[in-house]
C-alpha cells in the first residue's frame, strides 16, 4: 500500500526485498513504511531478513511480561541475536469488537496509541480472532495498555485461560444465521472477563460462534466448545425465488441430485423438501441463496474438543448437544460453559486440552459430571469393543 | 489505573446504520461482481461488500490507508473477515466503481468471492515467533503471487482454501485446509543442559513427551532417539530443548480438509508430500508443488467438490497417480489413530504403484 521511499542505495534487507514482487499487497512492503521514523521497526526487519539468511528463527521463548491488573494478552518475546539493539519485542493481544466491524475512529485511535509506543506492526487479526500488535518494548507496555484501556481497547486471553472468542457476521450481514451471534459472543466475552484476564485453567480453553453450519470461524475444527447455529424444522423454501434460478441457468435439478440424503425435489414447478431426511448441510440453500433458508425453529448445535495437532492428534468437535435455543440472556449455554469448564478445571493436565482430558478420562465420564444424556447424534456408530463399565448403582437397579 | 475488565468495544456501536436498520433481516445475497457482494434486505434496502485482499502483517499506515477508503465510501465503518479479508460496508451502489478504482490505485485485489481461490490464513512465522521453523507471511505471499488470478475468478470448481503454518502448533485452522503448508522439524532435539537445568523443570519436561522419549538423566534430561517424532512440545515446554536445524527442517504438505459441514462434513488435511525444502526467500519448490495439486483439482473436480470431495471420490491412489507425487512409508500413520486409516477391503483402483 503505497509507495516507500528508497532511503538508502544498498538495502540492508536483500532477501526480504524479493517479497516486495510480485501482485499481491507485500507485508515487506508495508513494514517498511515504519522504518523512517522508528528505528525499532528496522531492528525488526533487519532480523527477519537475518531468519531469511540462516533459515531459522531468531525469537526466543517469551520471558513473563505482563500489564496490571492482568495475567494474560501480553506475549513476551526476545531476540536471540546478541547485537540485537532492541531486543524485547512483546506483543499485545487486542480484543474484537464481534464479528470484527469497526468504526474508522476508533480504529485511527488504536493506530495512534499504538505507532506512539510500539512498532507500528500490527496483523488484522491473529488467528484466534484478535488485533495483533506486534512489537512493544518492556517498558511502554504498560503506559501503552493504559492508554489502549481508556480508548475503549482491552486485551485478550492467552496462556491458560478462556482465549478471546471469535465469531461469524451472523445477522449483522448474513441471511443463513440462526441466533445472534454477535450477541452470543459479547455476551460471553462479558461473563467470562476474569477467566479471559486471568489464568487459572490446565490450558487454553477456546469458544467459536458460527451462525450456520458454513461455520465460516471454523468453530468445528478449533474450539473446545463450538456453538453452531442450525435448526430443527423444515427449510423455508420461496417457490418463485426457486423459478428465478432456474430461469437465470441454474440446474435445480442437478441440486437436487446433489442432495446428501435425497432431501429434496424439483418437478420444474415446484421445489420440495422432506424435512425428516435434511441433515441441513447447507447445500442447497448455499446454492440458491435466499430461495431456500434456514426453518424458524432455530438454535445451535453444540460441539465439543476440537483443537490441532499438538499433542495427541487434532481432533474434530463432536456433538455435545445436539440443539439448544439460544436466546438472551443465555443461561442455559452459560450454565453448561461453566460445567464444562469446571470439569475441565478438575481433571485436565497441564497443557491438555479439553478434547484431550475426554480422550483420557472418557465420554461416560465428562457426560455424567456435565449431566447431559447419551444421545445417538454423539457418535457417528456405537462402540465395537465389549469394554464398557458398569457402576455399583446401575447393577443393583438390575443392569438396565 | 484506570477501569479494567471492560472486555470489547460494543459491536452495535460498530455497525453502519444501514446494518442496524437490518439487522437479522437479510433476505437473500448475490454477487454482483468479482468481489462484490450486494446482501438484500426485507426491507427491500441493499448494502453491497467489497472484499479485499490485503497482507495479514500491515503497518498502522496501512490501517490509516483503509480508514481512509471507509470514511470515503462507507461513512467510516469497515470489517475484517475471518480469513483476514478487509470488507468495505457501501450503501450506495454508485459509490463501488470509485472504491475499487481507489482500491486498485492502491494494489489491493478486490475478489475472493464464491468459488475462487481465498486469501490464505498464516501464522506471523519468523516475523515474530519462536517455534517457526518457516516464514509463513513469506510462504504466503510467494503463494498468493502464484495463485493470483484465482482470486478474481469464481468458475473453479468451489472454493480453495490454503493455510501456511511455521511449525505444529498449527496456529488457525490450518489442519482442516484444502491445502496446507507446515514447517517441519526432522531430528530429535538437542538437549542443551545448561539451559534445561538453570530454567526447567524436570517432571514437567518429561511429563510434555507424548511418546516417553525423554527421560532424566542427572539434572538434566536425555533423549531417546527413536521414540521422538520431533513434535516439538518440549521445546515449547522448555527453551533448553532446541528444535531449530536449519540443515533439516523443512516444509510438508497436507491436503484436502475443509472446516465447514456444507454438503460434507468437516476433514482433516492428510498428508500429500513429506518434505520440501525450506528455501526463503520464494520457496520455488513449494510453490510449484502446490500449484501441481491446485491444477489437478481444477481438472478432475466435479463443480461443487472441494479438494478433499474431490479425492475421496477417485480415491487417495489415484490422487497420487494424478499428480505424480511419490507415495512413502511416511504417508502411513504409525501414530495413535493410524489402524482405521488402513484400507480395511480388497476394493481400491489399481494405479502405476501398484
Amino acid at each position: 500500500m503505497g509507495d516507500v521511499k528508497k532511503l538508502e542505495k544498498r538495502s540492508k534487507t536483500p532477501l526480504l526485498d524479493e517479497l516486495e514482487k510480485g501482485p499481491w499487497p507485500s507485508f515487506v512492503t508495508e513494514m517498511k513504511r515504519m522504518t523512517p521514523t522508528k528505528p525499532y521497526a528496522q531492528n525488526i526487519l533487519e532480523q527477519a531478513e537475518q531468519s531469511y539468511r540462516d533459515k531459522r528463527t531468531h525469537w526466543k521463548h517469551g520471558g513473563i511480561v505482563g500489564v496490571k491488573p492482568y495475567g494474560a494478552g501480553v506475549i513476551g518475546r526476545y531476540s536471540d541475536l546478541p547485537d540485537m539493539k532492541t531486543p524485547d519485542v512483546h506483543t499485545f493481544r487486542i480484543i474484537q469488537p464481534a464479528g470484527w466491524f469497526y468504526r474508522t475512529e476508533k480504529l485511527r485511535k488504536l493506530c495512534d496509541i499504538w505507532e506512539k509506543y510500539g512498532s507500528g506492526f500490527t496483523n488484522f487479526h491473529g488467528s484466534t480472532g484478535d488485533i495483533i500488535l506486534l512489537g512493544a518494548r518492556t517498558n511502554d507496555l504498560q503506559p501503552c495498555f493504559d492508554e489502549m484501556l481508556e480508548a475503549g481497547f482491552d486485551l485478550g486471553g492467552s496462556g491458560g485461560d478462556i482465549r478471546t472468542l471469535s465469531c461469524c457476521a451472523g445477522p449483522a450481514l448474513c441471511e443463513y444465521s440462526c441466533f445472534d451471534t454477535l450477541d452470543v459472543y459479547h455476551t460471553l466475552t462479558m461473563e467470562f472477563q476474569n477467566e479471559i484476564h486471568r489464568p487459572r485453567y490446565p490450558y487454553k480453553f477456546k469458544f467459536k460462534i458460527a451462525g450456520c453450519p458454513n461455520d465460516c470461524v471454523a468453530a468445528i475444527a478449533r474450539s473446545d466448545l463450538a456453538i453452531v447455529g442450525t435448526w430443527r424444522d423444515p427449510l423455508a423454501i420461496d417457490q418463485k425465488m426457486v423459478k428465478d434460478y432456474e430461469k437465470d441457468g441454474t440446474d435445480v435439478g442437478d441440486i437436487c441430485k446433489n442432495c446428501p440424503t435425497e432431501a429434496i425435489s424439483w418437478n420444474g414447478k415446484k421445489f420440495e423438501e422432506n424435512p425428516k431426511e435434511c441433515v441441513r448441510c447447507m447445500y442447497c440453500l448455499n446454492a440458491m441463496p435466499g430461495a431456500v433458508r434456514p426453518g424458524m425453529e432455530r438454535g445451535a448445535t453444540l460441539l465439543l474438543g476440537a483443537k490441532a495437532t499438538i499433542l495427541n492428534s487434532a481432533f474434530l468437535g463432536w456433538v455435545l448437544v445436539p440443539f439448544i435455543k439460544l436466546e438472551k440472556p443465555y443461561t442455559n449455554l452459560i450454565t453448561l460453559a461453566r460445567k464444562i469448564l469446571n470439569w475441565f478445571d478438575e481433571n485436565a493436565k497441564t497443557r491438555e486440552r479439553t478434547g484431550e482430558a475426554i480422550y483420557r478420562l472418557g465420554m461416560r465420564n465428562f457426560l455424567d459430571a456435565v449431566g447431559l444424556p447419551a444421545v445417538p447424534q454423539m457418535v457417528y456408530r456405537p462402540r465395537a469393543n465389549p469394554y464398557y463399565f458398569w457402576k455399583p448403582e446401575e447393577l443393583m437397579q438390575g443392569g438396565k | 489505573m484506570s477501569k479494567a475488565n471492560i472486555g470489547p468495544m460494543n459491536y452495535q456501536l460498530m455497525l453502519p446504520p444501514i446494518i442496524q436498520r437490518n439487522y437479522g433481516k437479510w433476505r437473500t445475497h448475490r454477487i454482483i461482481d468479482t468481489g462484490v457482494i450486494e446482501h438484500v434486505s426485507e426491507s427491500g434496502e441493499c448494502l453491497y461488500t467489497v472484499r479485499a485482499g490485503a497482507a495479514k502483517i500491515i503497518s498502522v499506515h496501512g490501517v490509516r490507508d483503509i480508514c481512509d477508503l471507509a470514511d470515503k465510501f462507507c461513512d467510516g465503518h469497515v470489517k475484517f473477515t475471518s480469513r483476514a479479508n478487509i470488507e468495505f460496508l457501501v450503501a450506495q451502489k454508485e459509490k463501488i466503481a470509485p472504491l475499487k478504482a481507489e482500491l486498485k490505485r492502491m494494489g489491493l485485489p478486490v475478489g475472493g468471492t464464491g468459488y475462487s481461490f481465498k486469501t490464505i490464513i498464516h501464522c506471523p512465522g519468523w516475523l515474530h515467533c519462536h517455534t517457526a521453523v518457516t516464514d509463513s507471511p513469506g510462504i504466503a505471499k510467494a503463494l498468493h503471487d502464484a495463485l493470483y488470478e484465482y482470486f478474481f475468478r469464481d468458475d473453479l470448481p468451489a472454493k480453495l482454501k490454503i493455510a501456511v503454518a511455521g511449525c505444529l502448533n498449527m496456529c488457525g485452522a490450518i489442519h482442516c485446509s484444502d491445502i496446507a503448508v507446515i514447517g517441519m522439524h526432522r531430528r530429535p532435539p538437542t538437549v542443551n543442559d545448561e539451559i534445561v537445568t538453570k530454567s526447567c523443570e524436570i517432571p514437567t519436561l518429561v511429563a510434555s513427551c507424548p511418546t516417553a522419549a525423554i527421560r532424566p538423566k542427572g539434572k538434566s534430561v536425555e533423549v531417546n532417539p527413536d521414540r521422538c517424532m520431533y513434535c516439538g512440545n518440549c521445546f515449547t515446554v522448555c527453551p533448553g530443548m532446541q528444535m531449530h536445524d536449519p540443515e533439516h527442517d523443512g516444509l510438508s504438505i497436507w491436503v484436502g480438509g475443509k472446516a465447514t459441514n456444507a454438503r460434507t462434513p468437516p476433514a482433516f488435511s492428510r498428508l500429500a508430500i513429506p518434505y520440501l525444502p525450506n528455501n526463503p526467500p520464494r520457496w520455488p519448490e513449494t510453490i510449484e508443488a502446490t500449484k501441481n495439486i491446485a491444477h489437478a483439482w481444477l481438472k478432475g473436480a466435479k463443480q461443487g467438490e472441494r479438494m478433499g470431495d474431490w479425492i475421496e471420490r477417485i480415491g487417495w491412489e489415484r490422487f497420487f497417480e494424478l499428480t505424480g507425487i511419490p507415495f512413502t512409508n511416511k504417508h502411513i500413520d504409525d501414530f495413535i489413530f493410524s489402524v482405521p486409516t488402513f484400507r480395511t477391503t480388497t476394493q481400491f483402483h489399481y494405479t502405476d504403484n501398484a
